[in-house]
């Protein structure tokens, strides 16, 4: 089938997501919602002594977008510091993903790394704007 | 029934001629027939002045026709147009009523009864009152049917302390069509206010007002092929008499000075700033455009579609239908989760087949929480729609299962 959302990898991550599940007496955690979706995520973090993350897990429903980025983001913030951790930027998730995102889905995109981040800065992640930047709509009008 | 590109055509929706779109998102907003897109072109282009206040023969003309308007829509659904309040939606008319009416009429330790499938509209407006002045909401739960039991009605009623009863008259999610006038008359009966949400119902069955008995009635205009920035609240006259103003401004006085203002009759006392007119002239199109089709004739066809739909749809593995079970019972709508796929995946992948359906949790939290999904998809039916479209559905959602359960 060819569909580019869809492709098969992202498909594999959402239908047996990495690092899903809980984690006992976790050193950090955030939870937070995709309202447009009603997709919920949390994302719990052992850390170690020097502040690196040991261990990642997470928990949630939503989309397959939503949650094949936390379980290949997972994978990709396991062994890294909190402080670079704070300093991904949504490039880090797209690039993973690897396919266009439309505004709409964006959200779902990156709940994930918004939740990873707010875990390690200890409170909610500053986020970029929501909305992609206004485009002058296409043609002219007809009626 | 004819096909879809029969029905479009001989209905005349412009949108509908780009090629291979099946809308089944009416539930959300409607799409616009020829005639009110005229008449909205035609205000403007030809008829536009401000109303209320001009002498010169085209502002006199452009009253006229916003009155007439006025009148239309009224007329439709069973109203008197001095009590048909035009607002920006319906969201702003059950606002209205909360600001004015609710304050001096819900007080600490009285209730207001809602139905867990009101859309947020119904919802935060009263939650935000109860709040205020020490009021609690008591829900009135909807069972595996999506069904509500007037029994527990009655019990909320009992003890005398509800004083208002606020439901929609069409669920936007389940479909339900709930019995209103006996919920009227038994909130009524017990001393409680009733207001009805009829944004899902006004476009799609026989609506009225008077019948109903409801004190308010509230719907939307561009669920019911008008156009946006229109809603109506209808209220009962000597109640909305009463209430005092909502938004204060011009057009909805009588005599300001220095010190002091009176009001304007009804209407236009709730009615603050220069309305929608070319809106409510293109809504008035819009009535008219159903009524020349027959309010009957819309809900069984409708009605037709949506039984079709419902027993497509109960072909396919894995799929699960939101809502009663039977067509006649319900909306022209179908709310379903797959169990292989979300539906933000099922409407994303439809989508790319043209098939327009929403996904989420459409504006009604509380009711997700209760059928304990995060969110549906929700096909939903106009006048415009054949079996054709339904068919089209059921092709993409195969698709949808092909992708998810593959392998």
């Amino acid at each position: 089938m060819d569909d580019a959302l869809y492709r098969e990898e992202i498909l594999e991550h959402y239908k047996r997501p990495h690092n899903f599940g809980p984690m006992e007496a976790p050193d950090r955690e955030s939870f937070d919602t995709n309202p447009l979706c009603g997709d919920e995520l949390r994302v719990m973090l052992k850390v170690d002594d020097n502040d690196v993350v040991e261990a990642v897990r997470f928990e949630g429903h939503g989309c397959a977008i939503s949650q094949a980025s936390a379980s290949m983001i997972s994978d990709e913030v396991t062994g890294i510091k909190l402080d670079d951790l704070a300093r991904l930027d949504r490039s880090a998730v797209l690039d993973l993903l690897g396919i266009d995102i439309s505004a709409t889905r964006m959200k779902c995109a990156l709940l994930s790394l918004k939740v990873l981040k707010s875990a390690a800065i200890g409170t909610l992640a500053d986020w970029e704007p929501d909305t992609a930047e206004a485009v002058r709509p296409a043609g002219g009008t007809q009626l | 029934m004819t096909t879809a590109s029969q029905t479009a055509l001989a209905l005349d929706f412009p949108i509908l001629g780009q090629e291979g779109l099946v809308y089944l998102d009416s539930a959300a907003t409607s799409q616009k027939p020829r005639v009110v897109l005229e008449a909205l072109d035609d205000f403007l282009g030809h008829h536009n002045a401000n109303v209320h206040r001009g002498v010169y023969p085209l502002a006199i003309d452009a009253d006229d026709r916003f009155s007439f308007a006025r009148e239309q829509i009224a007329a439709f659904v069973g109203a008197e147009p001095a009590a048909t309040i035009i607002t920006k939606n319906a969201t702003e008319a059950i606002n209205l009523v909360r600001y004015s009416w609710g304050p001096g009429h819900v007080g600490a330790g009285d209730a207001i009864v809602l139905t867990e499938a009101e859309h947020h509209s119904n919802i935060v407006p009263w939650q935000q009152l109860c709040q205020q002045v020490g009021a609690e909401l008591r829900w009135l739960e909807v069972d595996q049917e999506g069904l509500i039991s007037l029994d527990q009605l009655d019990e909320f009623l009992a003890d005398g302390r509800t004083k208002l009863v606020a439901v929609t008259h069409c669920s936007n999610v389940l479909g339900t069509i709930n019995p209103v006038e006996e919920i009227v008359a038994r909130a009524r009966a017990a001393g409680a206010a009733s207001l009805i949400d009829g944004s899902q119902a006004v476009p799609q069955m026989p609506v009225d007002f008077g019948a109903i008995g409801a004190d308010f009635y509230v719907w939307t205009g561009h669920k019911a092929y008008g156009p946006t920035g229109i809603g109506l609240l209808h209220g009962r006259r000597e109640l909305l008499e009463q209430m005092p103003p909502f938004l204060t401004g011009g057009s909805m006085i009588k005599q300001v000075s220095v010190d002091e203002t009176s009001f304007n009759e009804l209407p236009f006392k709730f009615e603050a700033g220069t309305p929608p007119i070319a809106e409510t002239v293109a809504l008035g199109a819009a009535v008219e455009f159903i009524s020349e089709l027959g309010i009957e004739r819309v809900r069984a066809h409708e009605e037709a579609i949506t039984a079709y739909a419902l027993s497509a749809l109960r072909q396919i593995p894995g799929l699960t239908i939101q809502g009663p079970p039977l067509a006649q019972q319900r909306g022209a709508l179908v709310s379903f989760t797959l169990d292989c796929a979300h539906p933000h995946d099922v409407a994303e992948i439809l989508g790319r087949d043209q098939v327009c359906v929403r996904a989420g949790h459409h504006c009604t939290q509380p009711l997700m929480k209760k059928l304990g999904v995060s969110a549906t998809t929700r096909a939903s039916f106009a006048v415009h729609n054949s079996t054709d479209d339904v068919d089209e559905l059921v092709t993409s959602l195969g698709r949808v299962i092909e992708i998810f359960s593959g392998r």
